[in-house]
């Protein structure tokens, strides 16, 4: 995601300031920064996700921008864990500034999983592909969309004290959804659909190998959603068009 | 050398261009007269030598303040101009009928009525020249066109314009659609809005617009509808006209409307102002997103309402925190013009591509992703 060119980071917002624990930047998208720190006690590890001023913007814009997205990004995550989706819970927030902390999810990506996976265990991978599609399925159950669903945006995480097995580069553990950046709320059955084909087409180009597998994540998401029905069917429409409507004019 | 004529005529403006490729063998090692000097980048020249402009020819069909250009009327102003525009254009360039290569035209997307008419007088062209015909994409032609004159190599495209929105970048020999307006386009949008406002349509009412929004400093809350790398605009549309008509209400009533902070009246021009700041920081959001998404740091801007400088700054701003730059041109080749046309059709030509008579048909549906664009590697 992050270009080539490095550009300086933005000021960080006051309570990290002052912060022992360095902050290290992990990732740097288009509309925000995020960094592993700590939140209130140095053993508490934690993402801060920085969504700097746009200096083109008019800045009463700019500040409107900040102020909805912080929210709505916090809302959403706070509806799924309280509604039992495995997300990362919100620690603190500030519109004014434009950051959110949230829990640490330990473990690695999806996307590293499969690529670094034990190419011999099928059933493994089959099993990994119903619990994303799971996480998914439970994530629509709750009238919430993603977005932006791809493999890096899904973490394996550790279950228990079976930890171990998951940094051994077993499939085991739990999915865990991050970056709901371009979440939102929904309730038609157009954006569920439209959410599972940015999946299948982002994980069609990160594991052209595993393609196949694609069905396990839609039987997965079949079990976990009673509402699946109707949005499988529309998927099958939005296949046929593609995300685009076709161009007028 | 190839030579090509293009003609435009996919909305109201009437376009007419000879483009010529100087033709150059690529250098062999034993030719190495100038090799003190061949740097990379002039290595590069000599592979493909930039094209060269020989007419650039517009007409522009103007509707009185207050509406927008009809297909008719549009098709009847092109009718009117394309032979005197084409004699015009060949007499400029001077160029020998026999020296033109093809005829290229566009095939769509655009106003049916306008692309037809054009495409007939391509076509007549065609067979009293003894020449092929070339039917281009329009979006492709502006990418083409603004690559050639921006020396822009690889950039993600902002294609905005008066019938399209679109965020491109080129990728296996399409140019792939990234991000684009889900209902109307921005610069309809644009333009719609003038016509509430009765601002005049010459030289374009978003130029207009441009002017206006100068003399503008209050922002005014309106949607901002991004959606990924979608966008959306009609809503924005509504919104503003709402403003509009509240404006006119307060003027001709004694509760002037005044601006909440500084209890300054609101003008005509914060209006403009505050559209132009809106949708922009929305185009501008889009393009970011796609270079993130790609990893690209150039962008260039083609289509009408490119050559808005407020436009083009903001996104410098966004391009330059991003380590790269922004390329844009002016109005001969951002605004509709026949040299793209021509541009975009003669490098496919040269790779053999050529519309029958049975073929030379218009479209008003006609996608960027569509064409091959198997010039490029």
């Amino acid at each position: 995601m992050a270009t080539t060119t490095k550009t300086t980071p933005p000021a960080l917002p006051v309570p990290f300031t002052t912060s022992t624990t360095p902050l290290t930047l992990i990732t740097q998208g288009a509309e925000a920064h995020l960094y592993r720190t700590t939140f209130l006690t140095p053993t508490t590890p934690a993402a801060l996700k920085i969504r700097p001023p746009k200096p083109w913007r008019h800045p009463v814009l700019d500040r409107r921008l900040t102020r909805q997205r912080v929210l709505a990004e916090a809302r959403v995550l706070a509806k799924c864990a309280r509604e039992g989706v495995a997300v990362p819970g919100v620690l603190g927030l500030s519109w004014e500034e434009g950051w959110v902390a949230m829990e640490w999810v330990e473990g690695r990506s999806v996307k590293e999983a499969v690529r670094g996976r034990d190419v011999g265990d099928e059933e493994g991978l089959r099993g990994l592909m119903r619990r994303v599609g799971g996480a998914v399925g439970r994530l629509h159950a709750v009238g919430v969309v993603h977005g932006d669903l791809t493999t890096s945006n899904m973490m394996l995480r550790p279950v228990g004290d079976g930890g171990e097995k998951g940094e051994a580069g077993g499939l085991e553990g739990e999915i865990v959804l991050i970056d709901f950046g371009l979440a939102g709320q929904t309730v038609q059955e157009e954006d569920r659909a439209v959410d599972l084909y940015v999946l299948e087409r982002a994980f069609g180009s990160t594991h052209p190998r595993e393609e196949g597998m694609f069905g396990e994540v839609l039987e997965g998401y079949m079990e976990a959603f009673k509402g699946s029905k109707g949005t499988l069917r529309r998927l099958e429409d939005v296949r046929m068009r593609g995300r685009k409507k076709s161009m007028i004019g | 050398m190839p030579i090509a004529i293009g003609l435009e005529g996919s909305a109201n403006k009437l376009g007419v261009g000879v483009i010529l490729h100087p033709t150059s063998t690529p250098p062999s090692p034993h030719d190495s007269a100038h090799s003190d000097e061949d740097s990379p980048q002039s290595r590069k020249k000599a592979y493909s030598p930039p094209a060269q402009i020989l007419s650039n020819l517009r007409h522009t069909f103007v509707s009185p303040p207050g509406t927008g250009f009809l297909p008719k009327d549009t098709a009847a102003h092109h009718r009117r101009w394309v032979v005197r525009l084409v004699k015009q254009a060949m007499k400029q360039a001077k160029v020998k009928l026999e020296d033109v290569d093809c005829i290229c035209y566009t095939k769509g997307p655009g106003m049916g009525a306008p692309l037809n008419a054009v495409a007939v007088a391509a076509r007549t062209l065609s067979q009293l020249w003894n020449k092929p015909l070339v039917g281009v994409n329009h979006c492709v032609g502006h990418i083409e066109m603004g690559r050639a004159i921006t020396g822009a190599e690889n950039p993600v495209v902002l294609y905005v314009s008066g019938g399209n929105t679109q965020v491109i970048a080129y990728s296996a020999q399409r140019y792939r659609i990234f991000g684009e307006a889900l209902d109307i386009a921005v610069g309809n949008c644009l333009d719609r809005f003038a016509r509430v406002l009765n601002i005049s349509n010459d030289p374009a009412p978003g130029y207009n617009i441009e002017q206006m929004a100068k003399k503008g400093k209050h922002l005014i809350e309106l949607p901002y509808t991004v959606k990924g790398m979608d966008v959306s605009f009609s809503g924005i549309l509504a919104s503003v006209e709402e403003l509009a008509r509240k404006l006119e209400k307060s003027k001709s009533s004694d509760a002037p409307w005044l601006d909440a902070e500084s209890g300054e009246p609101i003008t005509r021009e914060d209006l403009c102002f505050t559209l132009q700041e809106n949708v922009f920081a929305m185009l501008v959001e889009i393009t970011e997103r796609a270079m993130a998404h790609v990893g690209a740091n150039q962008v260039l801007i083609v289509g009408g309402v490119g050559c808005n400088e407020r436009l083009q700054d903001m996104m410098g701003l966004m391009a330059s925190e991003r380590g790269g730059s922004v390329y844009a041109t002016d109005e001969r080749f951002c605004i509709d013009n026949g040299i793209m046309i021509a541009q975009a059709g003669l490098l496919a030509w040269r790779m053999g591509f050529k519309t029958t008579l049975e073929e030379s048909t218009t479209t008003q549906r006609f996608r960027t992703d569509e064409p091959l664009i198997n010039w490029r590697d």
